[in-house]
């Protein structure tokens, strides 16, 4: 029981306060819980198990954390409300925060002016409304630059093996072994294409896709476009190429020009028959349209990336009653090619397509170590089946884990 | 030394891209490409537009057929241009109580107007032309000549009446030896799934290595059809 002194300061003190909240205007009913909150819930717990080291993989300038969550880090829970990494250069600080991450996470990256081959010591506090609890010190840790991203070694080792077998190859084509590729229709109808449209007097067109040159599709279309392009300037028949990226227009005007020279008929060689259309994608769509109403060319020939257009583009040159060819490695258009085109060229036919159209030994040694590729990669789908099948996940690891015994 | 170059330049660009994916240090090489590439792209744009304006004004000169179409182009790009350096491509707000030549340019050269009000819908007619076109296309595609073209038009047939609400009140087939009652939504289901997913995996493995491959032709100089006229 309070003495009477002590039971009088508690209700001077009680009232106090009282009157002092109610002056000072709290009509905010969040501020006034917060402050009530700060006064009545204890600080957290800490977290604790606090682990850190240099990140992995990367370019130094970076240490990660790991931690186990405060047992106050619960759903509902109000007296934790953050967690914060605080770092220092020696373990009797001075300590600054470095990061600051939400309730409920268990780890953070410390990037924040790191500097490699320096020493930091870490501490990781439990923060609530207006206090926080550090757990123990951590450290030295010293971030370093590692030589090789250790994450990627499985695509390194496939690579490898990949221009091994390609240089392989390429050796022995030019040893002037016979190498066998079968036949691929839609290369093969190109010659008839280029010869209808010689005979019907109209041009042809050529579209190489809506996408700059950084797409492997497009080089693969310029490729074809060399061979379409010396076909072209030996009937003498027009070409006409419509381009919606200006980097690629201006190879592409390189490489006609090019084929006319080779063909002996430089002078048949008109620039504006290649030319910048549009960037914009239904604006592209709507030129070539055009073209193909107005000058109604006796054969179109899709190259490249295309995406939603493809269909408006092959219905609209079957309208016209053209002869189609089309290749593309987007698979989401090329069910639209094949309903719409007479010719499709599937995925890596067209990759395989200047290889086809030149026989160059060089490029059919490519093809083969292409297909022996494919062949590995089948194997290892069928033995990673295999060893599922009979519980064994070990080969699947192999692909889906990164090699951690390395590290 | 004309081809030698281009070719000794994309063998050490070719080399240092691949390096940067397995060298931590040397990522900052992928980005300062990255910016290269767009500084370059700029400058590409234009000789675009000078290629544009040169194919037109010579249709226009020559008095071709379609040559007012020409006209059209050649005064929407000048306008735009001028609409987009005049408002930095933003909504020109004039200033409260501004008269005279500022206002009306602000009416004229809406940037952002003209771009709502007259781009997104003609892009979005275009792309209507799609529903029509698959109607066509599916019309003259899906006959029963070769049994490729009637497997595609049996499985054409269910997907499309998998997908759309009349589909849910075709009755199920009982399989009672199978223990399993087939309906459109569940043949819809497997056939999207299994067949569809496992042939669009199998294109896309072809199509990497296929990707892999001519990329390191042109890096190592295999292949030079990109600089015009082959070998």
């Amino acid at each position: 029981m309070l003495d009477r002194p002590s039971s009088f300061l508690f209700l001077f003190l009680s009232l106090t306060s009282f009157v002092c909240l109610s002056l000072s205007g709290l009509s905010n009913a969040q501020e006034a819980s917060v402050s009530t909150l700060s006064v009545l819930t204890p600080p957290p717990a800490p977290v604790t198990g606090v682990v850190a080291y240099d990140t992995a993989d990367d370019a130094g300038g970076s240490i990660s954390l790991k931690w186990n969550l405060s047992p106050d880090d619960a759903k509902g829970a109000v007296n934790l409300m953050e967690y914060r990494v605080l770092r220092a250069e020696s373990p009797d600080g001075p300590f600054k925060v470095v990061k600051s991450v939400p309730k409920g996470t268990a780890g953070a990256d410390d990037t924040k002016d790191v500097k490699s081959g320096i020493p930091y010591y870490y501490v990781v506090a439990a923060a609530g409304v207006s206090s926080e609890t550090r757990s123990e010190t951590v450290g030295p840790i010293v971030s370093s630059a590692q030589i090789l991203n250790l994450g990627r070694l499985n695509t390194l080792i496939l690579t490898v093996i990949f221009i091994g077998m390609l240089l392989f190859f390429i050796v022995k084509a030019r040893r002037g072994k016979d190498l066998f590729i079968r036949r691929i229709s839609g290369l093969d109808a190109l010659d008839e294409a280029v010869g209808r449209a010689t005979e019907m007097g109209r041009p042809i067109l050529y579209v190489p896709g809506l996408s700059t040159l950084a797409d492997v599709a497009t080089i693969a279309s310029i490729n074809i476009l060399s061979g379409v392009a010396r076909k072209v300037a030996e009937y003498e028949t027009r070409l006409i190429m419509p381009n919606f990226d200006p980097v690629v227009m201006t190879v592409a005007q390189e490489v006609v020009r090019e084929g006319y020279m080779a063909a002996g008929k430089p002078d048949a060689y008109r620039e504006q028959d290649v030319f910048y259309v549009t960037s914009d994608q239904f604006a592209y769509v709507a030129a070539v349209d055009g073209i193909m109403v107005r000058d109604r060319p006796a054969t179109n020939l899709y190259m490249g990336m295309f995406y939603a257009e493809s269909l408006i583009l092959a219905e609209t040159g079957a309208m016209t009653g053209a002869i189609q060819i089309a290749g593309t490695d987007a698979v989401a258009q090329l069910p639209f090619f094949i309903a719409a085109c007479d010719y499709t060229l599937i995925g890596e036919e067209l990759y395989a397509a200047s290889a086809y159209l030149s026989r160059a030994p060089l490029l059919l040694g490519s093809l083969k170590s292409q297909d022996w590729m494919k062949i590995i990669v089948a194997c290892c789908i069928v033995i990673g089946i295999v060893a599922l099948f009979f519980g064994q996940p070990f080969f699947r690891d192999i692909f889906d884990t990164p090699l951690l015994f390395f590290r | 030394m004309r081809r030698r170059l281009p070719l000794v330049l994309c063998f050490v660009a070719g080399v240092a891209m691949l390096a940067q994916y397995f060298v931590p240090s040397l990522e900052s090489l992928y980005e300062n490409a990255l910016i290269w590439g767009r500084v370059i792209g700029s400058f590409a744009m234009l000789l675009g537009m000078l290629s544009l304006w040169r194919v037109h004004q010579s249709k226009i000169q020559r008095k071709t057929a379609n040559w007012p179409y020409s006209v059209i182009t050649l005064v929407a790009l000048v306008f735009m241009i001028a609409a987009g350096i005049l408002t930095k491509g933003k909504y020109l707000v004039p200033a409260a109580g501004a008269k005279g030549l500022t206002h009306v340019l602000s009416k004229i050269f809406d940037f952002d107007a003209i771009f709502m009000n007259i781009q997104i819908p003609i892009q979005a007619t275009m792309f209507s032309l799609l529903a029509f076109y698959i109607a066509s296309a599916a019309f003259r595609a899906f006959k029963a000549r070769t049994f490729e073209a009637t497997l595609l038009l049996v499985a054409a047939a269910i997907v499309m009446l998998g997908r759309v609400p009349i589909g849910a009140y075709i009755p199920n087939i009982p399989l009672g030896f199978l223990h399993l009652d087939i309906n459109v939504q569940t043949l819809t289901a497997w056939i999207l799934e299994v067949p569809n997913t496992a042939a669009k995996r199998g294109i896309m493995i072809g199509v990497g290595l296929g990707m892999v491959s001519t990329c390191l032709k042109i890096v190592l100089g295999i292949e030079r059809t990109y600089l015009g006229g082959g070998d």
